[in-house]
């Protein structure tokens, strides 16, 4: 009690919020991945895992010991420091985008004046990770992933940022927490329908979630830029995908849902974290249903509806956006 | 400029559609069968491996070790071994080795039968940890039950 | 598109596409020489699932060689045992009854809509689409059952014999057929809505490649692939065996000849099959199932072919005989021989993914290629 005493208290607090965020990045991802699983059973009309735990809740336990125990495979003339840099490189910035997320009112790491900025940085260098393991995996396969993602999330950067700037327009501020504070009359997401449909778009692209799942295709590219990758390291990049996910639609809820607000359930003091919580899986629960429903779309196709649709149009939205708040 | 925006709508509004099918099967049951703990009712006409039939007069099997079916077998996995006894008509089956690794359950023995010795049973769950698990005695299951 | 048109020397790097690949539906190695994404040779390597299967059709008497017809396209291995079944009968004249030649139809039909709920799903498995093939296993189920409850195996039958077929159907085989029936056409609006107007579907398959009648055949292109073209070559037509010169059925026939058209066709197929199946069972004749034939059955000297629509297009058998019991040479043709030799001309100057489209548009069954 004595040391923890003495520590300056806003070491402290990075030193629990890395806990805290670690834990929570491992528990979504536990949960996601169940919840992705039991979803395509259904969907499929099968019940999905069963067998481990009641209702197969523990399958993923299971399979995340099973990843650990695995040997690490590291193919022969490939660059070893990066192959092993490349897993941790996917990882390592999605535990750093936690800082900015406003989970309620009172639960966030640190309302930086340029939140949106920096998340939406850092959540890019997973493309970086993307391309590190696809280069150096030394087959064709992994390369043609690695391509892929990068050419993917370098154009759908571009109508992301452009529908998240409208909504920066409106409440003429880069924090996340302004960000809600000034949706306590209407969500954004009533004013800016395009902006926000546009962005869920490109967010699952980013992501790179089915029907944009081009970099993992598994039926052309076998399993894409993470073809080589085994154990640990592979449930790494699995890990990063679902952060990834819970990210991108934080930013939705935050931008363009209300954030934490909603009525106060019983549980006063946590109510908002629950409905950013609630409103965060919602739309994580359509971009599993989108995955089990479409077929993946051409590459060339993806590009062409990103520079002949989205762009576009997120432009125009971006300018009315901008004549409207100056009158 | 219309043609754009119509293929837009047009495409949206396939994949709601689409999206619709989808969620309507999640609200259906599951139609599949939780198979350890549930299992289907296997239809009586399905063929398993063989084996021999129980008479219900004589209590035993019909086999008469005429060889038919040992001849017949285009996979060859069929050996009858039978044996001269004193007091009895003809041979008298000592042994029916089925080689099951080899059978592909064409059923051709089952017809060229002249007194209907031979069926299929209706066995489905088939694992082993050899080949020779696979290698029945016919003679041996019948008299084990 | 086009590089170029061969004038200079194209530099590409090769891409192992198999044997162990997701989409090339088995054992099929198809080496690629790549230009980025795109594809400038194709060139399928074959071979990874042969059996002999002809050899061994010569080297015992027939009646041994039926349960291996089932294992060439084990996909719709009915159809498949048809033919066989059909070769022995034009040789030795054995005529099955009517009743047995009705029940061969029908199970015939019932295989091959069941081959074609399998190429569905798997070709939208191919496309990237996951869901659609537990639907069309949901009700490929409903058939094997049916299937199971008369032939009694549910993948490789061995049900027709010469002079009929191994078992005669009931009342109760008549009526879950008919609840099928029923089930399948209702079952056809959900592929409506989830895949034929599906905008990522459309424009994953439409106007890819054209496959041309005189491609077609001068590659010896028959079934789904070649109808979907604009030729109406159906086998059951043209040139009908067994019973299907009594039925109302149409050949569903594309214009284009690209893989939408093919793939409306094997839908259309898969409807005009269940209208030979009903036509079928309102006038199934009554009689015996199974011809009293000889034990010992010899193939008269010399030789005849007889071939059959499969799922997958012209299946047929020729057979030479010296008399004895066994055949003096047995040559099997299979569809998807033929089928599969058109890709390193369709897929030149190609993406990738398209190419992996153009394979699933094929159904191609490996086993029945190796043979």
């Amino acid at each position: 009690m004595e040391t923890v005493g003495t520590l300056p208290p806003q070491l402290l607090r990075m030193i629990l919020s890395a806990v805290v965020v670690i834990a929570f990045v491992f528990m979504n991802g536990l949960l996601l991945g169940y919840l992705e699983r039991k979803l395509a059973g259904r969907f499929q009309l099968r019940p999905g895992p069963m067998e481990v735990g009641p209702q197969g809740m523990l399958q993923m336990v299971a399979d995340a010991v099973k990843l650990i125990g695995k040997q690490f495979i590291i193919p022969r003339q490939s660059s070893t420091t990066l192959f092993r840099l490349a897993p941790f490189l996917a990882f390592v910035p999605v535990g750093v985008s936690f800082i900015v997320i406003p989970l309620s009112s009172k639960l966030q790491v640190l309302d930086l004046d340029m939140g949106l900025i920096f998340i939406i940085a850092v959540m890019a260098f997973n493309m970086v990770a993307t391309l590190v393991a696809g280069w150096v995996s030394n087959n064709k396969y992994a390369l043609f992933g690695a391509v892929r993602s990068v050419a993917q999330g370098v154009a759908y950067e571009i109508p992301m940022l452009l529908s998240l700037v409208t909504v920066v327009l409106l409440t003429h501020s880069f924090s996340m927490r302004a960000m809600v504070l000034s949706q306590s009359h209407i969500w954004h997401v009533f004013m800016q329908p395009v902006a926000f449909v546009i962005y869920f778009i490109a967010g699952l692209a980013e992501t790179h979630r089915a029907p944009f799942d081009l970099p993992e295709a598994e039926s052309e590219l076998t399993a894409g830029f993470h073809t080589e990758f085994s154990g640990i390291c592979f449930s790494f990049f699995f890990l990063a995908e679902y952060t990834n996910m819970f990210f991108v639609c934080s930013i939705a809820v935050t931008l363009f849902l209300g954030g934490w607000s909603g009525p106060p359930l019983p549980w006063m003091e946590y109510s908002g974290a629950i409905w950013f919580m609630l409103k965060v899986y919602v739309l994580l629960f359509i971009m599993i249903w989108i995955r089990w429903t479409f077929p993946r779309v051409r590459f060339d196709q993806l590009l062409n509806f990103c520079w002949k649709y989205l762009t576009p149009i997120a432009l125009l939205n971006l300018l009315i956006t901008a004549l409207v708040v100056k009158l | 400029m219309k043609e754009y925006f119509t293929q837009l709508y047009i495409g949206a509004k396939s994949l709601l559609v689409g999206l619709g099918v989808t969620f309507r099967a999640l609200l259906h049951p599951a139609v599949t069968v939780h198979y350890p703990r549930e299992k289907l009712t296997i239809s009586p006409n399905f063929h398993g491996h063989t084996l021999l039939v129980k008479d219900s007069e004589t209590g035993t099997h019909r086999c008469i070790v005429c060889m038919q079916c040992d001849l017949n077998c285009p996979s060859n996995c069929i050996t009858v071994v039978g044996e001269k006894r004193e007091g009895s008509k003809g041979k008298t089956l000592t042994a029916y080795h089925l080689d099951f690794t080899k059978c592909s359950l064409c059923g051709i023995c089952v017809e060229v039968c002249p007194t209907q010795a031979l069926d299929f049973s209706d066995e489905y769950e088939l694992a082993g940890f050899s080949r020779e698990e696979f290698h029945y005695n016919l003679l041996k299951r019948l008299e084990e039950g | 598109m086009t590089t170029n048109n061969g004038n200079e020397k194209r530099q590409g790097f090769y891409l192992n596409m198999g044997p162990q690949h997701p989409s090339t539906h088995g054992v099929l190695r198809v080496l690629l020489e790549m230009d980025g994404e795109y594809v400038l040779e194709a060139e399928p390597v074959l071979g990874y699932g042969h059996r002999i299967q002809e050899k061994m059709g010569e080297s015992r008497p027939w009646k041994g060689f039926m349960p291996n017809t089932s294992r060439l396209d084990y996909v719709g291995a009915l159809i498949c045992t048809h033919g066989y079944i059909g070769l022995i009968e034009r040789m030795t004249g054995i005529e099955a009854p009517l009743r047995a030649e009705y029940i061969r139809v029908i199970t015939s039909e019932l295989n091959r809509i069941s081959s074609h709920l399998l190429w569905l799903g798997a070709f939208l498995l191919d496309l990237g689409a996951f869901t659609p093939i537990m639907y069309t296993f949901d009700d490929r189920e409903q058939i094997l059952d049916i299937l199971e409850d008369v032939t009694g195996s549910r993948l490789t039958y061995c049900y027709f014999r010469v002079g009929g077929v191994n078992r005669d159907i009931d009342a109760t085989f008549i009526a879950k057929t008919r609840a099928f029936i029923e089930r399948l056409r209702s079952r056809f609006r959900i592929y409506h809505d989830l895949v034929t107007t599906n905008i990522i579907f459309i424009k994953r398959v439409q106007d890819i490649v054209h496959l041309t009648p005189d491609m077609a055949m001068r590659y010896g292109i028959t079934g789904p692939l070649l109808r979907s073209t604009g030729v109406g070559y159906d086998i059951r037509k043209s040139e009908p065996y067994s019973v299907y010169a009594d039925f109302d059925f149409e050949v569903p026939v594309g214009t284009s000849g690209d893989c939408l058209e093919v793939y409306l066709v094997r839908l259309e197929e898969m409807e005009q099959s269940l209208r030979i199946i009903e036509q079928a069972l309102d006038r199934l004749p009554d009689g015996p199932h199974l011809a009293k034939t000889p034990k010992k059955l010899p193939l008269p000297q010399g030789d005849a072919s007889f071939s059959v629509e499969a799922a997958r297009g012209e299946f047929t058998y020729y057979l030479v005989s010296d008399g004895s019991e066994v055949p003096y040479r047995l040559k099997i043709r299979s569809p998807c021989f033929s089928n599969l030799s058109i890709l390193p001309e369709l897929c030149r100057d190609m993406l990738l993914s398209d190419l992996v489209m153009v394979l699933g548009t094929l159904d191609l069954v490996i086993p029945e290629i190796d043979r």
